[in-house]
């Protein structure tokens, strides 16, 4: 039997969820307090990171825990996973260019 | 017990020591540098008079800075039994180590006489770092540890969390849990100093792991990193080394003070901070853990804890704890607070932890200042 793909919003102001088990590419319950809704995820989201609520605009906050945690660097649409490649830390000046996956620096060369 | 070298030259004498007594409740700490640095005498001072400590050998080589003598005197003024040698005034390695032996199974003999008294769980002083964040951490292991300490406090108990590197984007979060106008302007002098410091050193304290476990940035790494201190007021910032003047939750400052215009570095790697907080005089530490670790602690038990359950299923004879059960839905958060306050309990009371089974004994006590008073604008 295929697993429901859910998602944790920690906080009703949060603007993404936490896919705490890895999600596949479609319906996901969105777990928020104790109640939960239904969006569609655009792409399979790597267990632990997080998915889009909602429709978010470039310059727009990215909210988790109710609190802002960085900014979106591009659009971003209800669904979509977000994380390095589409958002930055506010005081972080490194933290957009690292490998998407792994998080390894890409600015100090190995020689 | 505690043997203490005072410069890496006598560190070697020391150690051979606690491997010959072989005994899980004698210990090796010291100060490797043959440098005159108060941060470093504050923390071996502290650890001369932790509640976990009964008697302490100083192990000096004989011309460093850091004088063994002084140190053992100050164990002995606290009633605890305390005797000290040079290894400069024995007949070298050999000798050294006869004499350090002959003087640590006698004193041990003594310890053991010691009768046991019950304790209250508002006795208890309890410190949480955590290490190898991922997703689970902010949402499973330190929620736990929250819950704990609101328990804690609310016993009458002292609670402390430190990582100020990680609340970076938290400042009013924390500030606006201040006891006072006056903790307030300690916690953002504190904030401020940890933002220079990242600043000046290009470095924030976010890994590879971390962000590669889904967090995407520093500051989702700090709120999932706060939540561990669970809800309570903030009633100040203690310095390393510094005993909180009573119950409640204290936030501890690591970070170094810039001194000829230069920080130095602060966090090398977890066990710097699980010495900084027993340091304050914590009994036992706790150890939150997304992606993993082994470690454990010199001076104070180590309590280990993973909101992740695969990283449990992994590293089970590591971690004591697994948080990770209220993600699985099988468990809320309050029962694994009253287990996680149960494993507390009997490990208050002698349980061994996993890292002193594994028999880690890690502990890191770095040259450091950090003796600028808080700046009070």
């Amino acid at each position: 039997m295929k697993k429901m793909n859910t998602a944790f919003q920690i906080n009703k102001k949060d603007n993404v969820a936490v896919a705490v088990h890895g999600i596949q590419e479609g319906e996901v319950k969105v777990v928020c307090e104790s109640s939960h809704y239904n969006i569609t995820a655009i792409g399979n989201i790597p267990k632990g990171h997080k998915i889009a609520v909602q429709d978010i605009c470039a310059g727009e906050h990215i909210v988790k825990y109710g609190v802002d945690i960085g900014v979106a660097t591009k659009d971003i649409s209800a669904g979509q996973w977000v994380h390095l490649h589409c958002m930055k830390s506010f005081c972080d000046e490194r933290s957009s260019h690292l490998d998407v996956m792994t998080g390894a620096p890409s600015d100090i060369a190995y020689l | 017990m505690l043997i203490i070298y005072t410069v890496e030259c006598a560190s070697f004498v020391a150690g051979s020591i606690a491997r010959k007594m072989d005994d899980n409740d004698v210990e090796v700490i010291g100060f490797t540098g043959c440098t005159d640095n108060e941060y470093a005498i504050k923390m071996l001072v502290s650890f001369c008079r932790h509640p976990n400590v009964g008697a302490v050998l100083v192990i000096g080589l004989g011309c460093e800075y850091v004088q063994a003598e002084r140190l053992a005197h100050i164990a002995a003024k606290s009633g605890r039994l305390a005797d000290w040698f040079l290894i400069q005034d024995t007949e070298g390695t050999k000798a050294s180590i006869a004499k350090g032996l002959s003087i640590a199974r006698e004193m041990y003999r003594k310890l053991k006489q010691q009768k046991t008294v019950p304790m209250h769980f508002s006795d208890l002083m309890i410190g949480a770092e955590c290490g190898g964040s991922d997703y689970t951490s902010g949402v499973a292991g330190n929620m736990v540890v929250g819950g704990l300490f609101d328990a804690l406090v609310e016993a009458g108990g002292t609670a402390i969390f430190e990582e100020i590197l990680e609340t970076i984007g938290l400042k009013q979060v924390l500030v606006d849990r201040a006891a006072s106008e006056d903790v307030a302007k300690q916690i953002a002098w504190t904030y401020d100093k940890a933002v220079d410091y990242c600043k000046e050193v290009h470095q924030y304290s976010i890994s590879p792991g971390n962000f590669a476990g889904g967090l995407s940035t520093i500051e989702e790494k700090s709120m999932g990193a706060v939540v561990k201190s669970g809800t309570t007021r903030i009633e100040g910032v203690l310095k390393v080394s510094e005993t909180p003047a009573h119950g409640g939750l204290w936030l501890m400052d690591s970070t170094p003070d810039p001194y000829w215009m230069q920080f130095g570095i602060s966090n090398p790697s977890d066990n710097e901070g699980l010495t900084a907080l027993a340091s304050n005089g914590c009994q036992l530490l706790f150890y939150i853990t997304g992606r993993g670790n082994v470690i454990g602690n010199a001076v104070a038990p180590l309590i280990k804890i993973t909101g992740n359950s695969e990283t449990f299923k992994k590293l089970h004879k590591d971690i004591d704890f697994n948080a990770g059960k209220i993600l699985d839905e099988n468990c809320t958060r309050s029962e694994a607070v009253a287990e996680l306050a149960g494993l507390v309990c009997r490990v208050a009371g002698g349980e061994l932890t996993r890292a002193e089974e594994t028999g880690h004994k890690e502990f890191y006590i770095p040259y450091k200042h950090q003796n600028k008073p808080f700046c009070r604008k």
